[in-house]
């Protein structure tokens, strides 16, 4: 289907908008202004202002004395883009695809493929933009046309028809004037000092003495109007293929309520997406209240899923974050974010258990839900010798690991996260200690094993290495000692309890 | 009066079945590898569907505790399963698991930060059949608590291990099992120096309709040995031409 482009342009939307907020202004002339480079300087003007001969760029005291009376109102700079988003939402309902004109900033351009046969063709779609525009008080041009440039340029320039019949939008164009291609003003005032007033005397022109002269940007806008350049909008509202609305006759106000409503939604939900072999994996639910508030709760699997009793236990934990108020009138629930679901194999037998253990998963799925995924650790050996790197925190449920646990050295089964510092008397140099003291306790060392000396990873931190040793007490108590450098070296050396063997 | 005796008997097997314990079949019974220790329960059979209780409240007793649980983890994990571990002040170092034969990646480490959560967490896992065990470290757990976690434990099977860091040893719980494990001087093989085996004093405190008892406990590499009669300690530092390493 070829893809067919709205523009929409706000021919005043900051005067209209003004009016429609303060009717009274009707019968003034006024202009927006903002300071700059320490004068006011007129940034948008109302219709009968125009009329005065005051224009867009003037300085607001000059405006002033060419029209008396004129009322100078403060423009905030931000404001064209708060407009435009709020209308372009608005505009949804003429297609779900609505992006903001970044280039003038003042108009929308919608996508209408597969729209306009709702309103009666072409012509009726458009008529309906216009009427209903300016019902509201908004005086629009608009154009439809094979691509965003193209309608941008006859939204704005044209003359003839707003209606550009597929394939006929590069006639359209040969006789408008260069400023429909939305270009910026010294390539406007170099195409103007060359003489091309119109696009066709230019649009024949070999690329290279285009980008020549004019630069790359100039081909580029020239291809969009063309088309040959497809032009990328960005949607103020990204649809989700996945949601599902449910509205109510009643607000509904009840954890009983809710938690049907959400069964009912994940029914219709997840039928769709095992049509299609999809499966959740976030989840977001939206309640519009009466009182026009919305709440929102989300949920997350850890593995693509749609089975409804799974998640609406995940949403079970969710709805006391709910807070219904007066009652809920309106319940959305998207999918964001889905994924291929694996069918597993029905087993024969007995299913063998494990970490992709489907009770598992789902159990991992609730502890996330309630909690967070942040809690939940799984640890896999790392092929490094410093007892604190010798771990590695696996990035999935399934990730296997790619090296055997190490067992030739002992470690302990209770690690400190950092070395206590501890005192020691030994008697023999590079020997185990007779007697150490930790948190005031003396323990006599009765047997030991090693060292067991650990170099620090010098290509990641600087530091003394580790000789360990494995004591056992008089009491049976196993600890897991280092001393840090060398005995009698340059550095003061320092004893360190890090762990307790079983 | 024998129809009496008979009912009564009956009734206690079926007690005795809720409760996780599984009646020994003839031929057959399902042994964890921890030798007498097993005849001091009901049956003759380590009870798998309940709650294990350790009291653990110096360092030193915990990593005894976690070196016991990782010996019974090693039976119970054989067949594949996985292990939740909740904590909220975990220290276990998951690279020592190895030497008592656990794959410790199988293993899920749960670090929250309130208790409650703990509990919760627990509570679920019990409930979830695809596991193998939970253990659990708290601080203490009340009676209703523990009869929240024995009911999840009924219905799926899992075993649950909770690591109880308080002194209370009279506390009423519903755990079958009550233990403590506390290090004793290992014994090195034929007057070698240096460390043997990890060896632990095993305290039986309270079995459900068992018999309580204390035994020596020696993980020897691959298996639980029991430890008959002490043997006169060699103490390393009095040894002649000692030697380390």
């Amino acid at each position: 289907m070829q893809r067919r482009f709205v523009s929409i342009w706000f021919r005043q939307l900051l005067a209209d908008w003004q009016l429609i907020r303060r009717p009274e202004l009707s019968g003034v002339p006024f202009v927006f202004a903002a300071p700059d480079h320490g004068r006011m300087m007129i940034t948008a003007v109302s219709e009968l202002a125009q009329g005065f001969g005051v224009e867009v760029g003037m300085r607001a005291a000059d405006a002033k004395a060419i029209c008396p009376g004129l009322e100078v109102l403060d423009d905030k700079p931000e404001r064209p883009k708060k407009l435009l988003k709020g209308l372009g939402e608005w505009c949804v309902r003429y297609s779900p695809i609505v992006a903001i004109d970044e280039f003038a900033m003042d108009g929308l351009i919608l996508e209408a493929t597969g729209c306009s046969h709702l309103w009666g063709g072409e012509r009726g779609y458009l008529k309906e933009i216009v009427s209903r525009l300016k019902s509201k008080g908004y005086t629009v041009r608009v154009a439809i046309a094979d691509n965003p440039g193209a309608a941008w340029a006859v939204s704005h320039f044209g003359k003839i028809t707003p209606l550009i019949p597929v394939g006929e939008h590069v006639d359209a164009l040969l006789n408008l004037v260069p400023d429909a291609l939305r270009l910026d003003d010294t390539t406007l005032a170099k195409l103007r000092k060359l003489g091309f007033y119109q696009i066709k005397s230019f649009i024949g022109m070999p690329r290279s003495v285009l980008r020549r002269r004019f630069g790359e940007d100039f081909l580029l806008r020239l291809a969009q109007a063309i088309g040959t350049e497809i032009e990328v909008l960005s949607p103020l509202q990204v649809p989700v293929q996945f949601s599902e609305r449910l509205a109510c006759l009643e607000p509904i106000k009840t954890r009983n309520g809710i938690e049907i409503a959400i069964h009912k939604l994940l029914e219709n939900l997840c039928k769709r997406m095992q049509a299609e072999g999809k499966g959740l994996r976030f989840g977001v639910l939206t309640c519009y209240r009466i009182d026009g508030k919305v709440v929102q709760v989300d949920i997350g699997t850890s593995g693509a899923s749609h089975n409804i009793s799974h998640l609406l236990k995940l949403f079970q934990l969710k709805i006391d974050q709910i807070r219904p108020a007066l009652g809920i009138e309106l319940f959305v629930l998207e999918a964001p974010k889905v994924d291929d679901v694996e069918v597993p194999q029905e087993e024969m037998w007995t299913s063998k258990p494990g970490l992709d253990d489907q009770s598992v998963i789902k159990l991992l799925d609730r502890v996330a839900g309630k909690v967070g995924l942040q809690v939940i650790h799984r640890y896999l050996p790392a092929k490094r010798y410093w007892p604190e790197r010798a771990i590695l925190k696996a990035a999935s449920v399934t990730e296997k690991p790619n090296a055997p646990w190490r067992l030739d050295k002992p470690r302990p089964t209770e690690l400190l996260k950092t070395p206590v510092a501890i005192e020691v008397m030994a008697i023999i140099p590079d020997h185990p200690p007779k007697f150490f003291i930790y948190k005031g306790v003396r323990h006599t060392v009765t047997k030991a094993d090693g060292p067991e000396r650990i170099e620090r990873e010098w290509w990641l931190d600087q530091g003394e290495h580790r000789d360990y040793y494995q004591v056992e007490d008089e009491q049976g108590g196993r600890y897991w000692l280092f001393r840090s450098g060398h005995y009698g070296g340059e550095n003061k050396y320092k004893w360190f309890i890090h762990g307790f063997f079983a | 009066m024998d129809a009496k005796r008979e009912l009564f008997q009956k009734l206690q097997q079926d007690i005795l079945l809720w409760q996780g314990f599984k009646p020994m079949t003839s031929g057959k019974a399902e042994r964890i590898g921890l030798g007498e220790i097993e005849d001091a329960f009901p049956g003759g059979v380590f009870p798998k569907k309940a709650i294990h209780e350790f009291i653990t409240v110096l360092p030193e007793h915990s990593a005894a505790s976690d070196g016991f649980i990782a010996g019974l983890l090693a039976v119970l994990m054989e067949n594949g399963a996985a292990c939740v571990w909740a904590s909220t002040s975990r220290r276990l170092y998951p690279a020592s698991l190895g030497l008592f034969n656990v794959e410790a990646e199988r293993i899920i480490f749960m670090d929250v930060r309130t208790e409650k959560d703990v509990l919760w967490i627990t509570e679920e896992a019990l409930k979830c059949e695809g596991l193998a065990a939970v253990v659990a470290e708290v601080n203490n757990l009340s009676l209703i608590e523990s009869r929240r976690l024995q009911l999840a434990v009924e219905s799926s099977g899992v075993t649950g291990f909770i690591l109880r860091k308080d002194e209370n040893k009279t506390a009423s719980t519903v755990a079958t099992a009550r233990w403590r494990i506390s290090p004793l001087p290992s014994q090195a093989e034929d007057g070698m120096p240096g460390l043997g085996f990890p060896r632990w004093q095993v305290e039986l405190l309270k079995v459900r309709n068992g018999n309580p008892g204390n035994f020596v406990l020696e993980w020897a590499g691959e298996r639980f040995e029991e430890v008959k009669k002490l043997k006169k300690e060699n103490v390393w530092s009095e040894m002649e031409g000692r030697q380390i390493g």
